[in-house]
């Protein structure tokens, strides 16, 4: 069983790395773009067998504890086949 | 007096620190490797400077997890005096030991200079031997220094007069053009409720020397050796 959890900063807190792309991409003449902001992916392989629930939790917690500074940072955790 | 400085892997000040206490206070210090579980009997623990774990995920998020840091806790909770220096600063606030994050440069540069910064306040184990609107000088070396809280925490953070250094010219005022990494409010070091847990982005163990440059770090240390030798007296 496979999961992602994608960790972005939150919408009130300035990405300097995103701008520091978007600015390169102007330089380089791609048009069209209005902003950029950078985030994390993480691909996480799941043990077989784990209930979805217990896993959904197990997601959240590792993505509130680790993965994400909840300071900074909002989190998204998707489980394949499992649509919430 | 005993002071332990935590080595993790990838911490690059801590034999800086190890020198000013030893060489400079000299008073008695060790360093402790990160994989121990306790700490054995040090009155003030530093967290020093570097990138532990190659900032690997966000500076200071993996080293939180080191043993070290389970006994670390529990010292700053008996009332341990806790330093954390850049990195170390880091991991605190990784930790929850200080509230608040510390994220990329406002610049997105990483800053290798001498700042100023103004002491805010003096009634901290860290900084009695300061003035209060004290300038010092000191260096900074960080690419991720930029101090971010929610408006609730920077209310507490004043309230409290928790914030322990700020950024300022060299006459001593605090202006968006000295702020060196975009840091809300200016803030360079805050300290816990019961302030025996400061952290620091710049760097006093580089600045402890007049040959480094500057001096105007040795007081934070000096300040320091006697907290510790009142309580030992006491």
């Amino acid at each position: 069983m496979r999961a992602t959890v994608h960790v972005r900063l939150k919408r009130s807190v300035l990405d300097p790395q995103g701008q520091a792309i978007h600015q390169a991409l102007q330089t380089l003449g791609y048009e069209g773009i209005r902003e950029i902001r950078q985030g994390k992916y993480f691909e996480i392989e799941l043990e077989e067998g784990l209930p979805p629930e217990r896993a959904r939790e197990l997601l959240e917690r590792l993505a509130h504890e680790v993965l994400a500074n909840p300071v900074l940072e909002e989190y998204r955790v998707e489980i394949e086949g499992d649509v919430r | 007096m005993r002071f332990g400085v935590v080595v993790f892997p990838g911490s690059n000040c801590d034999h800086d620190a190890y020198h000013v206490i030893s060489k400079v206070l000299g008073q008695p210090v060790d360093f402790i490797w990160h994989k121990q579980t306790a700490l054995g009997d040090y009155d003030a623990v530093i967290l020093p400077g570097g990138f532990s774990y190659g900032d690997y995920l966000r500076a200071g998020a993996l080293a939180r997890f080191s043993p070290i840091m389970g006994a670390v806790r529990e010292f700053a909770a008996r009332g341990g005096l806790v330093l954390g220096i850049c990195n170390g600063f880091q991991i605190l606030c990784e930790s929850g030991l200080l509230p608040g994050a510390l994220m990329r440069n406002r610049g997105r540069r990483f800053l290798c200079q001498f700042v100023h910064v103004r002491v805010e306040a003096t009634d901290t184990p860290f900084t009695q031997l300061y003035r209060k609107g004290q300038v010092l000088h000191l260096p900074i070396a960080h690419g991720e220094g930029n101090y971010y809280c929610d408006p609730e925490t920077l209310a507490e953070l004043r309230r409290e007069n928790r914030i322990i250094f700020r950024y300022c010219d060299a006459e001593g005022n605090v202006t968006e053009a000295a702020n060196p990494n975009g840091s809300l409010d200016n803030i360079a070091g805050i300290c816990n409720r019961e302030r025996n847990v400061l952290g620091m982005m710049p760097h006093p163990e580089r600045a402890s020397e007049e040959i480094l440059g500057s001096s105007d770090g040795r007081a934070l240390f000096q300040s320091l050796a006697l907290v510790l030798a009142a309580m030992t007296r006491e």
